[in-house]
C-alpha cells in the first residue's frame, strides 16, 4: 500500500451458519471503533437458521469508512468453503488465518495470490478454552496479533458483551490470549501489510440503520410501536422491545402487519406518537390502511427495511426496488412523505423528526431504508439529543379551545387541528369513509372536493419546507451523480477513490427526501454547468433494475438522465466497482 | 341523561324494523346508565350496516377499515387505558375479513368489549351469505345454498381464551342492554355475539325465527363459571337457541402484564426527548 494514501482494510471471516460468525464480527468491529478507527460492517447469511454460508465483513479505515469494500485483506476461515469462495476477492499480499489442522490447502494455489497462509489451531486452542464454540473468539485473538494490535483493546468490549453471563468471560479473554500468543510466538517475522496503531479520536458509536432509526424515535418521543417479524426489518422490533419497559413505550408484536398498523392507527388515534416497521411484504399487507390514515389525517409513521422483491424475494439480501411502490401504496389519492436516510445518522434524525412531521402535517410518514443499511453498522458521531426537538403540531387539549369544534374543518393550510379521545368538548369521529368537516360520512359533491382538497394542501406546504437534496463534492462539476437513500456510503467512498484525472470533476446528488419531491433543488442541481448551457454529465445510481428514482425526476423536473449504474443481483454497491464504472463512462 | 343526549345530529338510515335500531338503543342506555361520561369513551365501529352507526353515537369514535376494528380497538385502549373502548362491527366483518383478529384478540385479553352484530349475511352489499350463514343458506352470491358450516362465534371466543362470552337478541332489549353493561364492566376482553335479525335480506333468522327458540340460560339457574358446560351451551343451535353470559372468568388483561402500562396512562404522560446518555453507550 501506498503509505500517502488514506489507510483502509477489510477483515472478514466466514463460515457456516451457527459458527457464531456475526458475534465475532462485532466484537472485531467494536475493537476497530475503540482503538480509534472508522468501521462499517457488512453481513452476508443465507435465509436458513444452521447451515449455509455466512461472512460479516469490515471495513476499517483511519477515517470515512462509509461502505463495504469488495477486497479483503484479512480473511478468516472458519471452514474450508470460505477460503473457496472468497478467494478471488483477496487484495494482493492479504493474509488467510485458518485452521490448519483441519484445513488442508494446497500453498501453491494461495501463493499465486501472494497470500499470507496464518495455521492456527483454531479447535484445538478452542477445546481448551470453552469448546468448539470459541474458535470465532481465538481467530479474534489471532487477527489482533496480525495487525498488530495488543489483546487488552478487546477487555472491556468482552466484559460489556458478555455482562448477562460473567463466567464466559474468562474463556473468552482466555480464547482471545491463546489466538494472539499463538500467531506471536509461531509467526515472529510475520509482516503483514497493514499495521494498526492505536489513534487519539472522538468518542463515536457503532451502530446499524435500524437500531439508529429506533433510536430516533426512541428521543422523539416514541410511545406506542408495533411490528410483526421480517427480515431485515426485524432489529427494530427486537431493539425497541428490549427497552419497551425502561423507556415506558408500548411495543406490540401483532398477529399481522394488518393488525400491525390498525394497532398503530389506534394507538395514535388516542394520542400516543406511532411508528410501525416492516420489510416490502409486510408493507404490501398494510396497504389500505396506509391509505385509511391518509383519508383519516392520523399521524403515523411507517418504516420499510427494503429487501428483493417480489413476494418472498431475496429475504436475506438488499435492494431498492420498493420506491415507486411507497409511493403509491393504496388506492385514491392523499398525501404522504417518504424519507429515505443515506446513512445512520440521518437514520437516526429524520426518524426523530419524521414523529414530528406526522403529527404537524396529520399524514403517514414512510422511511424507506433496505437491508444494507438497515443491518450494517457504521461509525457516527454521537447522536445528539440536543438536535432533536418534539414538534405536535395543531393539536388542541383545552376545552375552552374547542367550542363549535370541527375535527376536519377546511382551512388555508389544510392542516385542521386536532385533539384526542379523552378530551372534553371535543368529541369526533374519524371516518375511513369520505366525510364533511365534522367528520360525518358523507358522499356529497362539495364535501368530497372540499376534503380532497384540503388533505392536498398539506402537502404544498411541506414541500418548501423538507429540501432533502444535498450536495457532496465541488460545488461545480461536469459530472453530477444522483442517487437516494442507502447508496449514499459507497459512492461517497468511490469519490475518493477516483483517479487523479477525475479528482474533484465529479459530484454527488444524494436524495434523502423522495416526496414531497424536492423538484425546485434537483432541477437547479442537474442545470446546464454554464452560461453556454452545455449539458452536464448525469448518471443515476440505484440499487434496483429499472431506476425508479430516474424516472421521478423525469416526471418531476422533465430532466431525463440517460446513464444508469443498476445494480439488482441482491448485493450492495461496493465502492471499487463503483470508481471503475464511473471512470469508464467519463471518457 | 337521557337516551337522546347520546345521538347525533344524523338520524339512523337502517331498514324499518333492522336489529340494529335495537342494538344501538341498548347501548346508549347502558352508556347512559353506567354514568361513563361521552368524551371518555371511544367506540371504533367495522364497515357494514352496523359499523354506520359511527354517525349516530355522540362519543368519540373511529371507522375503521372492513374487518380492522378489532386490532384498532386495542391499540387504542393500550395506548390510552382511561378510555371505555367498545367495538361495534358486524359478522362478515369480524368473522370473515377480520376473523384472524378476533382470535389474537381474545389471546391478549385487553380490556376492550366487542359487540358482533351477527345478523348471518352482508346487508350493506345487498345480500350474500356471511360466515355465519347456515349451510343450505341461499343467498345472492351462494344461490344453490351455502355449502360450509357456520362459524359458531361463542365456540370459537371459549377455545381462543375468552373471559367474558355472551349472546344477547336485538328482540330481547332489556337483557341486550345488562349483557352491554356488564361486559363493559369485565376488566379484559368482552365478547357479545348479539342476534340481530336482517329484516331486508335474510329470509330465515327473522324475529319469528328467534321469538319461538330462545331461552335465557340464567332462568335455568346456569352458572357461567364451568367452562366444559360453556362450550355445550356454545353448540346449542336449533329448536333451543340460549342467550345470557355462557363464561366468566377474572384471567389478568393485557395491560396488567405490562410494566410500561401502570400508573399514568401512555397518552396521559407528556411527549417528551428521551435521555439518550445511556442509550447511545451501548453502541460505543
Amino acid at each position: 500500500m501506498n503509505r500517502d494514501e488514506k489507510m483502509r482494510f477489510t477483515w472478514k471471516i466466514g463460515g457456516e451458519a451457527g459458527f457464531g460468525i456475526k458475534a465475532a464480527g462485532q466484537v472485531f468491529a467494536k475493537a476497530m471503533v475503540r482503538a480509534g478507527y472508522e468501521a462499517f460492517d457488512y453481513s452476508e447469511y443465507p435465509s436458513l437458521i444452521r447451515g449455509g454460508h455466512n461472512t460479516y465483513q469490515i471495513t476499517v479505515g483511519e477515517i470515512n469508512a462509509r461502505s463495504a469494500a469488495s477486497t479483503v485483506d484479512l480473511l478468516v476461515a472458519l471452514n474450508k468453503e470460505t477460503i473457496d469462495l472468497h478467494l478471488a476477492e483477496l487484495s494482493e499480499g492479504a493474509g488467510i488465518i485458518y485452521d490448519g489442522e483441519e484445513i488442508k490447502l494446497p500453498p501453491d494455489k494461495y501463493k499465486s495470490r501472494k497470500a499470507a497462509l496464518i495455521s492456527v489451531p483454531l479447535k484445538k486452542l478452542a477445546s481448551l478454552t470453552g469448546g468448539d464454540i470459541m474458535r470465532n473468539t481465538v481467530a479474534i485473538g489471532a487477527s489482533l496479533a496480525v495487525i498488530g494490535l495488543e489483546p487488552k483493546i478487546l477487555e472491556n468490549i468482552i466484559k460489556e458483551i458478555f455482562a448477562h453471563k460473567p463466567e464466559v468471560i474468562e474463556n473468552n479473554d482466555k480464547a482471545i490470549e491463546a489466538g494472539y500468543e499463538f500467531v506471536k510466538k509461531n509467526y515472529p517475522d510475520i509482516d503483514f501489510k497493514i499495521k494498526l496503531k492505536p489513534r487519539k479520536h472522538q468518542p463515536r458509536m457503532l451502530i446499524a440503520g435500524n437500531e439508529a432509526m429506533s433510536l430516533g424515535a426512541l428521543a422523539g418521543g416514541l410511545q406506542f410501536f408495533s411490528a410483526y417479524p421480517m427480515t431485515p426489518s426485524s432489529s427494530i422490533l427486537l431493539y425497541l422491545a428490549g427497552k419497551a419497559a425502561s423507556e415506558g413505550l408500548v411495543v406490540k408484536h401483532a398477529e399481522d402487519e394488518i393488525s400491525v398498523i390498525n394497532m398503530a392507527l389506534g394507538a395514535a388515534h388516542a394520542g400516543a406518537r406511532s411508528m410501525c416497521a416492516t420489510s416490502g411484504g409486510g408493507f404490501a399487507l398494510m396497504g389500505e390502511a396506509v391509505g385509511l390514515a391518509g383519508i383519516s389525517e392520523t399521524p403515523i409513521v411507517i418504516i420499510n427495511v427494503q429487501r428483493p422483491g417480489p413476494a418472498t424475494g431475496m429475504p436475506t439480501w438488499t435492494d431498492q426496488g420498493d420506491l415507486r411502490f411507497v409511493l403509491h401504496a393504496a388506492q385514491g389519492e392523499f398525501p404522504r412523505i417518504v424519507l429515505a436516510p443515506g446513512d445512520a445518522s440521518e437514520c437516526f434524525y429524520q426518524t426523530a423528526e419524521a414523529l414530528n412531521l406526522a403529527e404537524k402535517y396529520q399524514l403517514p410518514v414512510i422511511m424507506l431504508s433496505d437491508k444494507y443499511l438497515g443491518e450494517g453498522a457504521a461509525t457516527v458521531p454521537v447522536f445528539e439529543e440536543k438536535k432533536v426537538r418534539i414538534d405536535r403540531g395543531k393539536l388542541l387539549t383545552d376545552e375552552k379551545s374547542l367550542v363549535n369544534y370541527k375535527r376536519y374543518k377546511v382551512v388555508a393550510d389544510g392542516i385542521s387541528p386536532r385533539t384526542l379521545p379523552g378530551t372534553k368538548g371535543g368529541i369526533f369521529s374519524a371516518d375511513s369513509y369520505e366525510h364533511d368537516e365534522s367528520g360525518f360520512s358523507s358522499e356529497s359533491a362539495e364535501d368530497r372536493i372540499a376534503q380532497v382538497d384540503k388533505r392536498a394542501r398539506k402537502l404544498e406546504h411541506v414541500a418548501a419546507s423538507l429540501g432533502g437534496a444535498n450536495h457532496y463534492g465541488p460545488a461545480h462539476a461536469k459530472t453530477t451523480i444522483v442517487s437516494w437513500g442507502s447508496t449514499k456510503g459507497p459512492i461517497l467512498d468511490a469519490l475518493e477513490l477516483l483517479p487523479p484525472r477525475l479528482k474533484g470533476k465529479v459530484n454527488f446528488l444524494h436524495l434523502n427526501v423522495i416526496w414531497p419531491f424536492p423538484a425546485k433543488l434537483v432541477k437547479a442541481a442537474l442545470a446546464p454547468t454554464s452560461l453556454l448551457g452545455k449539458a452536464k454529465k448525469l448518471i443515476l445510481i440505484e440499487n434496483n433494475s429499472t431506476g425508479q428514482l430516474g424516472a421521478l425526476i423525469r416526471q418531476e423536473t422533465g430532466v431525463e438522465i440517460r446513464e444508469k449504474i443498476l445494480k439488482y443481483d441482491g448485493r450492495p454497491f461496493f465502492p471499487e466497482e463503483l470508481t471503475e464504472k464511473i471512470s469508464k463512462s467519463i471518457k | 341523561m337521557s337516551i337522546e343526549q347520546w345521538n347525533t345530529t344524523i338520524t339512523p338510515t337502517w331498514c324499518p324494523g333492522c336489529g340494529n335500531h335495537s342494538l344501538w338503543n341498548e347501548l346508549k342506555r347502558a352508556l347512559d346508565e353506567l354514568k361513563i361520561p361521552a368524551h371518555k369513551i371511544l367506540i371504533v365501529y367495522g364497515i357494514g350496516c352496523s359499523g354506520n352507526m359511527y354517525n349516530f353515537v355522540k362519543t368519540y369514535g373511529w371507522h375503521s377499515l372492513h374487518g380492522r376494528a378489532v386490532p384498532t380497538a386495542v391499540g387504542a385502549k393500550l395506548a390510552n387505558k382511561d378510555l371505555t373502548v367498545i367495538v361495534v362491527g358486524g359478522d362478515g366483518d369480524g368473522l370473515g375479513e377480520g376473523m384472524g383478529h378476533f382470535i389474537h384478540a381474545l389471546r391478549g385479553n385487553a380490556n376492550i368489549t366487542y359487540l358482533l352484530h351477527n345478523n348471518k349475511i352482508y346487508g350493506l352489499t345487498t345480500g350474500q351469505s356471511s360466515p355465519t350463514s347456515e349451510k343450505g343458506f341461499i343467498s345472492r352470491s351462494t344461490p344453490a345454498g351455502q355449502i360450509e358450516i357456520p362459524v359458531k362465534p361463542l365456540k370459537l371466543a371459549l377455545a381462543a381464551g375468552g373471559g367474558f362470552v355472551a349472546r344477547g337478541y336485538a328482540g330481547k332489549p332489556n337483557d341486550l342492554k345488562e349483557l352491554i353493561k356488564k361486559g363493559i364492566q369485565h376488566r379484559g376482553f368482552s365478547f357479545i355475539d348479539i342476534l340481530q335479525p336482517c329484516v331486508t335480506f335474510n329470509k330465515v333468522n327473522t324475529y319469528e325465527f328467534y321469538n319461538s327458540r330462545v331461552y335465557d340460560l340464567a332462568a335455568n339457574g346456569y352458572e357461567p363459571t364451568d367452562y366444559n358446560q360453556a362450550m355445550l351451551k356454545a353448540d346449542e343451535w336449533g329448536d333451543k337457541i340460549p342467550l345470557g353470559l355462557f363464561y366468566h372468568d377474572s384471567r389478568e388483561p393485557y395491560e396488567d402484564d405490562l410494566p410500561q402500562e401502570q400508573g399514568q396512562a401512555i397518552v396521559a404522560r407528556p411527549v417528551v426527548k428521551r435521555n439518550l446518555t445511556k442509550l447511545v453507550k451501548e453502541f460505543m
